[in-house]
C-alpha cells in the first residue's frame, strides 16, 4: 500500500456567500464522498483548509493571502492509500469538487530509505 | 422478594463490593483468600437462613460476617504482622474493614482500574472483570465467552499474577492516571457489553446478564466525578439505547429477530429516555467513536421517526465514524445507509468496492442489495458457507426466502 495525496483547488478567492442550506449541502456531499472512501478503509486523513493565510518568499519577506498568483487556490486535501496510482486516480472519482468548477491533483507521497 | 431469589440478588450486587474492600485493605496480593472468604460467606448464608430463616437484616449480616471472617483470616495466618501493619494506611481501628458508602465505591474505582491494566491482554481483562467485578463462576465465564474452562483458567491465573507484581492496588487515582487508562478501561466494558448483545451465545440469561453488569460497572465510573467524562456518557448513551431493545431484540428461545421484525411495544422507553439524558451530558463536542455509535444507536430507538431524516442523519454519522475509524462493520452499514438515502443501486456499486469477499455479513449485504436472482443465489451460498453458527444460517435463510416469494 501507498500512500497519495489529493489536492483540491477553487475558482477565485471572492467566495460568494452562501447560505447555510447551502454550505450543509456541500459539506454532506463532501462527507458523503470522503465517507465513501474511508469505507473501502483507504482514507488516511482529510481536511479543508481556510481562506487566511501567509505567504513566505524568504526569511523576512511575508505576504498576505494564500498562494494565490493564477485563479484557484487551494482548498484543501485528502491523504489516501492505494497499490498504485490508477487505483488512487480511481478513488478520486466523484469528488465534488468538480461541481464548483475546482480541480483536483492526484500526488503520490514519496517514501526515502532511511 | 422471596427466599430463593435474595441470596443470589445479594450475591449480584455485593459480591464484587466486599472484595474490592478487602482488597483495598489487605493488597491484590490476597485477591483469592478474599474471593473464598465472600464466597464463604454466602454458602453460610444459604445454610443458616434456610434454617433459622431470613434476618431482618440480609446485607447487614452478610457484611458483619464477611468483615469478621476476614479478619479471623488475617490475624490466624500471622500475615498482618509481618507484612501488612508497616504499609497500612489507617492507623486506628486495625483490623475494622471500612464498609462506608465511601470506601466501597472508592475500592471499586480502583479494583475496575486495576482489572482493566493493559499489562493483561484484553481478552483476559474481561476474564478478570467477569470474576473480580461481576462475581461470574468459572464456568459461567466461559459459557458467556464461549470459550473452554481450561481457557478460562489459564486466563485468570496470568492476569493475576501480572497484577500482583505490580502491587497495583497501591495506587492512588490521581488525575494522570485516570487520565490515561480511562479508555482501556471504557474499552473492557465496550467489549463486555457486546458480548452480551452481539454474541451468539444461545442462552439469553447469560447474555442479558452481561450488558447488565457492563452497565452497573460503568455506572460506578458515571458516578464519580473524576471518570464522569464526555466519553463515559456517551458510552453509557449508547449501552442504554441498545439495551433499550434487548428484549425485542432477543426471544426467550435464544432467537435473533431482525430490526424490522422486532415487537416496538417491547421497546424500554424508560432505557431510551435514560440514552438521551447521558447524550445530552456528553455533549456536542465529544467526537469519539461511542458517541457516533451512541447517535446512531438513538435513531434506531425512535419508534416514530421520518425514514429519510433517520437514514440521512445516519449515513452521515457513518461517515464521520468512517473518516475517524475504520471498521468493517461500520463500512457494511455505512453502505447500508446509502441504500436507504440513495437507493440499493448506488449502494451495491459502492458495496462492490468495499473488497470484504470473505466476511459473511458482507456477503449477507450483498445479497440484500442485489437486483438479480442468479447475483443473490450467489451471495446466498457463499455466506451460508461463511458461517457455522446456526442462528446466522436460519436467519440468513429466512431473508433469502423473502426475496423468493
Amino acid at each position: 500500500m501507498k500512500q497519495f495525496m489529493m489536492i483540491f483547488r477553487n475558482e477565485g478567492m471572492d467566495g460568494h456567500d452562501m447560505s447555510p442550506e447551502e454550505m450543509q449541502g456541500i459539506m454532506q456531499q463532501w462527507n458523503n464522498w470522503l465517507g465513501g472512501i474511508a469505507a473501502q478503509d483507504k482514507l488516511i486523513g482529510s481536511e479543508a483548509l481556510g481562506k487566511t493565510g501567509k505567504l513566505l518568499k524568504d526569511r523576512e519577506v511575508i505576504s498576505d493571502g494564500p498562494y494565490a498568483e493564477v485563479k484557484e487556490y487551494i482548498s484543501g486535501y485528502a491523504i489516501t492509500k492505494a497499490d498504485s496510482f490508477e487505483e488512487a486516480v480511481e478513488v478520486s472519482k466523484g469528488c465534488p469538487i468538480f461541481d464548483g468548477g475546482g480541480t483536483l491533483e492526484v500526488r503520490d507521497v514519496m517514501v526515502f530509505d532511511q | 422478594m422471596s427466599n430463593t431469589e435474595l441470596i443470589p440478588n445479594l450475591f449480584r450486587t455485593e459480591y464484587s463490593k466486599l472484595v474490592a474492600v478487602i482488597c483495598y485493605k489487605f493488597g491484590f496480593d490476597f485477591v483469592e483468600q478474599a474471593e473464598d472468604i465472600v464466597s464463604d460467606t454466602f454458602l453460610k448464608a444459604s445454610e443458616t437462613w434456610g434454617m433459622k430463616g431470613i434476618p431482618d437484616n440480609p446485607k447487614g449480616w452478610i457484611y458483619t460476617v464477611a468483615k469478621n471472617n476476614a479478619t479471623d483470616y488475617f490475624r490466624r495466618k500471622n500475615i498482618y504482622d509481618s507484612k501488612i501493619l508497616p504499609d497500612l494506611r489507617e492507623e486506628n481501628s486495625q483490623y475494622e474493614i471500612d464498609t462506608s458508602q465511601e470506601n466501597i465505591r472508592d475500592s471499586q474505582l480502583k479494583m475496575i482500574f486495576a482489572v482493566c491494566d493493559p499489562i493483561n491482554p484484553i481478552e483476559s481483562q474481561i476474564v478478570l472483570a467477569l470474576r473480580v467485578l461481576c462475581g461470574f463462576g468459572i464456568n459461567e465465564i466461559s459459557s458467556s465467552l464461549l470459550i473452554t474452562k481450561a481457557n478460562t483458567n489459564k486466563r485468570l491465573y496470568r492476569a493475576k499474577q501480572n497484577l500482583k507484581n505490580l502491587d497495583v492496588v497501591d495506587f492512588e487515582l490521581t488525575n494522570d492516571i485516570i487520565n490515561s487508562r480511562l479508555d482501556s478501561v471504557l474499552k473492557v466494558l465496550y467489549l463486555l457489553f457486546n458480548e452480551g448483545y452481539y454474541s451468539s451465545n444461545e442462552n439469553y440469561d447469560i447474555r442479558k446478564d452481561l450488558c447488565f453488569e457492563s452497565m452497573r460497572l460503568l455506572y460506578v465510573l458515571i458516578n464519580y466525578t473524576k471518570t464522569n467524562s464526555h466519553i463515559t456518557n456517551s458510552l453509557m448513551a449508547l449501552f442504554c439505547f441498545h439495551a433499550s431493545r434487548f428484549d425485542a431484540r432477543v426471544s426467550k428461545g435464544g432467537e435473533f429477530i431482525l430490526y424490522n421484525d422486532q415487537d416496538k411495544s417491547k421497546w424500554d422507553e424508560e432505557l431510551v429516555a435514560k440514552g438521551m439524558h447521558f447524550l445530552t451530558n456528553a455533549g456536542s463536542d465529544d467526537n469519539s467513536i461511542y458517541s457516533y455509535e451512541a447517535r446512531i444507536a438513538y435513531w434506531h430507538s425512535q419508534k416514530e421517526v421520518s425514514e429519510k431524516q433517520k437514514w440521512g442523519s445516519i449515513l452521515q454519522l457513518y461517515n464521520k465514524l468512517l473518516r475517524q475509524e475504520y471498521s468493517p462493520i461500520a463500512a457494511l452499514n455505512r453502505t447500508y445507509a446509502l441504500s436507504k438515502v440513495e437507493g440499493k443501486s448506488i449502494a451495491l456499486v459502492e458495496a462492490k468496492k468495499l473488497d470484504l469477499d470473505d466476511n459473511f455479513y458482507y456477503n449477507c449485504l450483498l445479497l440484500e442489495l442485489s437486483e438479480l436472482e442468479i447475483e443473490r443465489k450467489k451471495y446466498f451460498k457463499k455466506a451460508m458457507k461463511l458461517t457455522k453458527n446456526n442462528a446466522s444460517k436460519k436467519i440468513l435463510s429466512r431473508k433469502y426466502g423473502r426475496f423468493l416469494n
